[in-house]
């Protein structure tokens, strides 16, 4: 029976319209683990997974979009960009101009991917955030982008998947950030009410305010192994304490045996893990009716306002 | 600290003078604001499940005539008191009080009023082994659906998600000089700056002010404090804060519970800016 949920591919495959945007890069990587020089091409088809030390490499939320069926996944709420609501500066850089080479660098337009997909032909709301934009900081787009996928799961009665790395709020967008925290759960209330499933998978790293929001309520929560999760960061706590803190604290199993997560989940059984959860939320197989714009419904809450 | 003893005019105050008025030692906390607003207040300890955090306090007391539950953090006005009540800085078990008592007031049709004046959540080893991020995520989510009014009052200072952990509410007022910050202006400063002396370019940048939320729609109303600030005259600080926090009390009391929940999930639903650009899901 196992062998039924088993992947015949070993690779994820990655948003093919990303394509355009991805960096060439050299053809060896060096594993930040254990140092071993690793050949890209093996790398990824081992889904950035270390051959030698099974060290999980970080992945662009395009790259995570292979999780879901060859094919499957659209896009949503493409068109909400980020705006720079404190007009703030620091001696460095502005704001508006971080935003432009984040932009520029990783062909996102903010940290949070979202749309429908299906894994197996069973279809999920995903949400995926992308920790090289800004280290993946919840900011408006953020927010809004996953509050919408939360709502629109809901309405197409579809369980909703999140892949969660973040530094916290966006420090640059102030309280509107933190408030974020507030807005996204708000949004999964309407997913709890349709009776249907968040999912959250947690990957490296994921600290601050999305560590103490969504996912952490998540009716799943996966991690994936030797991730740093955390509400504080590890020099924040070291500072305060005065003291150096043990070997795997914050880590997947910390979290795992603290009892705060469901499972540390490998990425290669990612996807048969998430199979045999959604046939047991008895999720829809038949796929809904994507809406490209939001509904008027929806649209009244979120003006922008920008 | 000194110079904010002699009033100033308010619009002279810059956001990093906000900052030390918000946290003056001498500021009234929740307790002095129960005990003076409120009449036979019943403190009510712990979370069921771990232990009692000093640094979260709540109780059933009566106000203005209704019986409410009053939370809040405490900081403690001497180093003694802050010592014991870990300067306002909740532990997980206190936030799992928090939302033990809120359920409490939504079973028995309680209306919530909370004050928030904390640096921020205890960020130590034992939280996070007893999972700090879930402490804080469940008062929000607790909060997002509670079938009760909530009205939040920041007095002090509203450090980040430690504040909003119980801070998510129908009406959210500010004292003049309290602040409601993402980020503390000194871990902003040493992260954005890269020096924590900056803290008072991050904290005009941060715009932490009850002044800057106004504006930005993010709170309701601003109380007005006793020239020169709260630390100068407790009393009538506190009454003011009362009479607000009355007003807003009756209004929310006054909606049906549907209506409620509607008005809030549409009040944090709508917080954001961004730009949305038309059309671009054109491509085929
Ligand atoms: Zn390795």
């Amino acid at each position: 029976m196992k062998e039924f949920f088993r992947r015949t591919r070993k690779s994820f495959d990655s948003d093919q319209s990303a394509e355009t945007v991805q960096i060439p890069d050299d053809l060896w990587v060096k594993c930040p683990s254990c140092r071993e020089l690793i050949y890209r091409k093996e790398l990824n088809d081992n889904l950035k997974v270390c051959p030698k030390c099974s060290h999980h490499m970080r992945m662009s939320a395009r790259e995570w979009v292979g999780l879901l069926d060859v094919g499957s996944f659209s896009e949503t709420d493409a068109n909400l960009l980020p705006t720079d609501p404190l007009g703030f500066v620091t001696p460095d850089d502005t704001y508006a101009n971080k935003l432009k080479k984040s932009q520029h660098r990783t062909g996102m337009t903010d940290a949070m991917l979202t749309g429908v997909g299906s894994i197996n032909r069973m279809w999920i709301g995903i949400g995926v955030g992308d920790f090289s934009f800004m280290g993946a900081s919840m900011g408006s787009v953020y927010g809004e982008r996953l509050a919408r996928a939360a709502e629109q799961a809901a309405k197409l009665n579809i369980p909703l998947l999140t892949i969660n790395t973040s530094g916290g709020a966006r420090q640059q967008e102030g309280v509107i950030a933190l408030m974020q925290m507030a807005k996204v759960t708000m949004a999964l209330s309407r997913l709890a009410e349709a009776g249907q499933p968040h999912i959250a998978v947690m990957i490296d790293p994921c600290y601050g305010g999305v560590t103490a929001s969504y996912p952490s309520v998540a009716d799943v929560i996966i991690a994936e192994p030797g991730a740093n999760i955390g509400f504080a960061g590890k020099r924040l706590i070291e500072q305060i304490i005065r003291q150096k803190l043990p070997a795997g604290f914050q880590t997947a199993e910390f979290m795992l045996k603290n009892g705060m997560v469901d499972m540390v989940v490998s990425r290669s059984d990612l996807r048969d893990v998430l199979d045999r959860l959604l046939r047991h939320y008895n999720a829809r197989s038949k796929p809904p009716v994507v809406q490209a714009q939001a509904e008027p419904e929806l649209a009244g809450y979120a003006q922008g306002r920008a | 600290m000194e110079q904010l003893d002699t009033p100033h005019v308010a619009s002279e105050l810059t956001p990093w003078d906000r900052v030390q008025r918000a946290r003056h030692p001498q500021r009234p906390h929740t307790l002095d604001y129960v005990f003076a607003l409120c009449e036979d207040f019943v403190e009510l300890h712990g979370d069921r499940r771990f232990g009692d955090d000093a640094a979260i306090v709540g109780g059933m007391a009566s106000f203005n005539g209704r019986t409410v539950m009053v939370l809040g953090h405490q900081k403690g006005s001497d180093t003694r008191e802050n010592m014991r009540r870990n300067f306002g800085m909740p532990l997980p078990e206190g936030y799992r009080k928090a939302q033990r008592l809120m359920r409490h007031a939504e079973k028995f049709g309680i209306p919530v009023l909370c004050f928030v004046d904390t640096p921020g959540a205890n960020p130590n080893k034992e939280s996070e082994e007893r999972g700090q991020g879930n402490a804080i995520a469940e008062g929000i989510q607790v909060m997002t659906t509670l079938r009760t009014p909530i009205i939040a009052t920041v007095i002090g200072e509203g450090g980040s998600g430690g504040a909003l952990a119980i801070s998510v509410g129908d009406r959210i007022l500010m004292q003049e000089n309290s602040i409601y910050s993402v980020a503390s202006p000194e871990a902003a400063a040493s992260i954005l700056w890269r020096d924590s002396a900056r803290a008072p370019d991050a904290s005009r940048a941060l715009k932490l002010t009850a002044q800057d939320l106004l504006e930005l729609e993010i709170i309701d109303e601003i109380i007005t404090e006793p020239a020169g600030g709260a630390h100068l005259d407790a009393q009538a600080a506190i009454n003011a804060a009362g009479e607000r926090i009355a007003v807003h009390l009756e209004q929310v009391c006054a909606l049906d519970l549907d209506t409620l929940l509607h008005e809030r999930y549409a009040k944090y639903r709508s917080i954001g800016r961004f730009e949305e650009q038309q059309n671009v899901l054109l491509r085929v």
